[in-house]
């Protein structure tokens, strides 16, 4: 969906793992540009389970809520990419309590 | 509009309960409901249709709660069936969790003395190991040392519920006035008027004053004192979750829709419905103390509600000697007792007096003086 | 410590307010949600505006403009708290002899209070939601969001990429990405066709900004002449596709059209974000010109809440560089309300401000009325509330089953009780009530807002009480 512009790639990068895979991620973007880029969605809800992306990239509509270094329901695109940050989709209602 | 027989004041639970019920039983009833900025009190519930532990200091209200539990799942069949909305309510007991080895003897002590003795019928203690097998998903803080289980206790969408007493109400062919709040009563030769916005007026020959803590002020010009003060109580609400809690707790249950409601405090603020980070942290505290893998859920809204309390914390129903087909009903519990009220007592206004236990819930019992 | 000022926003107004509150000598703390200042509009300024970045260059005079601001910004000694997300706001109680607010904070993961005597939120403006079938599909964002991409990430959309809607930011994007060697597929205007002739008796006013009126042709004319594809009175926007989008639709006065997409930009206009200052009960005041709520507010920026202050385009929207002249208007309010400036000072402090907001709103009226809000029939299938999943059809059969009551609505339907607070859906519900009952939108208000203005975990909430303890 989205491609870095020519001289994004000789800046600085770090490594992210998106969903296990490492991943190289541009210093600045969030991490719910990295998964936009990467898988396309963010999360799928927690009534219908359909799937859901990044919208507003601004704090305010909440569909780009994922699991960052394992938080659930963090809005990925408040979240500036940090070396070694872990980001995975969060599909359908959060299970707050491991069993 | 024709006159109707009844006029209720406040579009609420407990006012469109008994305009549900007397509408059911062939009488004609308009409800006028109050503005925008009102309390109310039905739209900050909790949700529990709640028996074990009521009515320790006033025996009939503990048997008029178990009587409207047990109306529930019939009241429930009728009301879904007639408005089409469901209410998502479910009968899976629930718990009183102690959080200490004392607590949990305490809390037996109090049950036992309301039931005469022993445990209410439908009421049994449970240890740490009973509480967590029953509990599978939820894992239970150190301090934890058991629970009160009744299994008369349920569970209740509030806001489903009024909506669809409003709508089932609407159905039978009631009629709500929104925005209509009432400016005066007065008596007239056969009846009451009500004056309200824009000079408006309505006549009926008998006036249910349902009106939550604005019901004093109604009522006051014509002598008639009603002890009742607010209490505040905030609540906080998670994200929709999967499931973890099979059945309602005091101060935590898990919702049909997947969110987690925790409560909820007990505070003498006036008419202040405001909330409080102190609060929130307070019930926060609380909630992470029973079930600690709550500490990850987020809160997605903080509210709060002012219960309406009559000095012993019973109902509060009256028909002042003076003003017959005049009745003020009021009561904290408004959803444990939408089915009892939309019955029982609908019958009783219809028959123009209080009857058995509920003659215990009339404002007598404080012995305030009145004019009437 | 208590500060003297406590600014919530790190965009124009609140970097602006900050650095003349410092010139005052008065000990400020800036809270902002993004890791560097700037703002949206300014988002990325400084990583951008890098010596001889090409980025920079293409993203225009007035974004390079914020790097010298931010400059000031950093050395201007306020204690500036990036990543910061605030959740509540309390005043404490009148039994205080001294007013002050607290600010709860969440900030790496910590929860923290934030005490000071005056709050000023600059906290700018959100992209205007309008539902349309299928704008829940993965591929479907905002053009701001897009731009965010751009600035932050370094990031241009690919895949047959559409842009649909009116105002200047689709045209300014959309010249930014063609001068970036960005493909756009097509440019569906929204705005209604004869919207330049409703535009002229505006004209002369919006002259006094002569320069970002030719500015705006220029971009226009450059679309125009790398011959973008562009259709006007657009209608109807469909995002279709399975899982995501695949193909848009739409109509115009001549037919129905359909094309192939990879990603649909949209922008309907800015709304002030009005959060915060609702849930402190605030009186707002409803703003027919653009379609939205704001504060209302005297004529330093003070709210109706005494100590609390709004500038930037939480005030109203009114771009950037009225931003930079509010603050400075919320600053000397702030400075006169805390007895550091006279009356006299404050008053020629104020007529010099009002100057500037004046001629950098010249060209406003012009553009409210060019770039109307959409009014097109929101159909019952489409979603409104994206948290809840809750179509119109939805709200609109509990809107008309009684009062117009915005708060009876949302506790019969859950709209606006998800995550998002009703920031998406608020306002087409409010539409959706005042169709229903046919009555004017003014009148319909909005519902109330309840903390946390962000989720904050329960975790975070309990650890304040140890904190204390």
């Amino acid at each position: 969906m989205f491609r870095p512009l020519p001289d994004s790639s000789e800046g600085p990068t770090v490594t992210v793992f998106v969903e296990g895979q490492p991943v190289e991620a541009y210093v600045g973007e969030t991490a719910a540009s990295v998964l936009l880029r990467h898988l396309g969605t963010a999360r799928t809800t927690s009534i219908s389970e359909s799937p859901r992306a990044p919208f507003c990239m601004m704090g305010c509509c909440f569909d780009c809520l994922a699991e960052i270094d394992g938080k659930g329901s963090t809005q990925s695109c408040l979240e500036p990419v940090r070396d070694g940050m872990t980001i995975a989709r969060q599909m359908s209602a959060r299970k707050v309590v491991a069993r | 509009m024709a006159q109707p027989d009844h006029i209720v004041i406040g579009a609420g639970t407990v006012g469109v309960s008994l305009a549900y019920g007397l509408q059911k039983r062939g009488q004609s009833v308009c409800v006028v409901d109050g503005g925008a900025s009102d309390f109310r009190a039905a739209r900050a519930n909790f949700g529990l249709v709640w028996v074990q532990g009521k009515g320790g200091n006033l025996p009939a209200y503990a048997r008029w709660t178990a009587e409207s539990a047990a109306l529930w799942p019939r009241f429930r069949d009728a009301l879904e069936q007639c408005s089409g909305i469901g209410l998502d309510y479910q009968k899976p007991g629930g718990l009183v969790f102690s959080l200490s080895e004392q607590a949990l003897i305490d809390r037996r002590a109090v049950l036992e003395e309301i039931g005469g003795g022993a445990l209410p019928e439908g009421v049994e203690m449970l240890d740490r190991d009973a509480l967590q097998a029953r509990l599978p998903d939820a894992p239970l803080g150190p301090e934890v040392a058991g629970a009160s289980y009744g299994a008369s206790d349920g569970h209740v969408n509030p806001l489903k519920l009024l909506a669809a007493l409003q709508q089932g109400f609407l159905e039978l062919g009631g009629e709500i006035l929104w925005d209509w709040p009432v400016q005066t009563l007065r008596t007239t030769d056969d009846g009451y008027e009500l004056t309200g916005p824009d000079g408006e007026t309505l006549r009926a020959p008998n006036v249910i004053v349902a009106a939550g803590l604005a019901t004093p002020g109604i009522v006051a010009p014509l002598g008639v004192d009603l002890p009742l003060r607010p209490q505040r109580g905030q609540l906080l609400v998670t994200e929709r979750m999967a499931p973890m809690l099979p059945m309602p707790c005091s101060g935590l249950r898990q919702t049909a829709d997947g969110t987690v409601m925790i409560g909820t405090t007990h505070e003498d603020v006036g008419l202040d419905t405001g909330t409080t980070q102190a609060s929130g942290t307070m019930v926060a505290e609380r909630a992470l103390r029973i079930l600690p893998a709550l500490s990850g859920a987020r809160i997605v809204r903080q509210w709060s509600g002012l219960r309406v309390l009559s000095p012993d914390g019973g109902p509060l129903y009256t028909q002042p000697e003076a003003y017959p087909g005049l009745w003020t009903v009021s009561c904290h519990s408004g959803v444990t007792l939408a089915a009892i009220h939309a019955e029982r007592l609908a019958e009783q206004i219809l028959a123009g007096a209080l009857t058995g236990d509920t003659r215990h819930f009339s404002k007598d019992r404080f012995h305030v003086p009145t004019l009437a | 410590m208590i500060f003297d000022t406590a600014i919530i926003g790190a965009g124009p107004a609140g970097m602006q307010a900050a650095c003349d509150l410092r010139a005052r000598e008065l000990s400020v703390i800036v809270l902002d949600e993004q890791p560097a200042p700037g703002g949206q509009i300014w988002r990325g300024v400084e990583r951008n505006c890098q010596p001889g970045s090409e980025l920079a260059q293409r993203l225009g005079a007035e974004y390079r403009q914020g790097a010298g601001v931010a400059r000031s910004f950093r050395a201007c000694g306020a204690d500036y708290r990036p990543l910061s997300r605030v959740w509540q706001i309390e005043e404490t109680g009148p039994d205080a002899t001294e007013q002050c607010w607290q600010v709860f904070v969440i900030r790496e993961g910590q929860a923290e209070v934030v005490e000071a005597r005056r709050v000023l939120l600059a906290i700018g403006a959100q992209e205007r939601p309008v539902p349309f079938p299928g704008w829940t599909h993965p591929g479907v964002m905002t053009v701001g969001a897009a731009q965010i991409m751009l600035k932050s990430g370094g990031l241009l959309p690919e895949g047959p990429v559409w842009i649909c809607g009116a105002g200047p930011l689709p045209l300014l994007y959309a010249h930014q990405l063609r001068k970036l060697g960005g493909q756009i597929a097509g440019f569906l205007d929204t705005a209604p066709r004869d919207t330049v002739r409703r535009g002229l008796p505006h004209l002369s006013g919006a002259l006094r900004d002569w320069k970002s009126l030719a500015k705006g042709l220029a971009w226009q004319a450059g679309l125009r002449a790398a011959g973008l594809r562009r259709e006007t009175g657009v209608r109807q926007l469909r995002a279709e596709g399975k899982d995501r989008l695949e193909r848009i639709r739409w109509e115009t006065p001549e037919g129905e059209k359909t094309a192939p997409a990879g990603v649909l930009l949209i922008h309907e206009g800015l709304v002030p974000s009005v959060h915060p200052t609702l849930s402190l009960q605030c009186e707002h005041t409803w703003s027919d010109a653009q379609q939205s709520l704001r504060p209302v507010l005297d004529a330093w920026g003070e709210t109706t809440r005494r100590g609390l202050f709004v500038a930037g385009d939480a005030a109203g929207i009114d771009g950037a560089r009225a931003a930079l002249a509010k603050g400075t208007l919320a600053a000397v309010g702030i400075a006169r309300s805390l007895d550091v400036l006279s009356e006299a000072k404050a008053k020629q402090a104020r007529a010099a401000g009002d100057r500037a907001l004046s001629k950098a709103r010249a060209t406003r009226p012009l553009l409210d009325t060019l770039y109307p809000a959409p009014e097109g029939k929101i159909s019952d299938d489409v979603i409104v509330c994206r948290c809840e999943e809750l179509t119109a059809g939805q709200i609109r059969a509990a809107a008309g089953r009684g009062s117009a009551d915005p708060n009876r609505v949302k506790s019969e339907t859950r709209a606006g009780m998800g995550p998002c607070q009703g920031r998406q859906c608020g306002y087409t519900v409010a539409r959706l009530i005042a169709e229903a009952h046919d009555m004017p939108r003014a009148e319909v208000g909005f519902h109330n807002i309840r903390p946390p203005l962000k989720p904050v975990s329960v975790g975070e909430l309990a650890s304040l009480g140890k904190a204390k303890a």
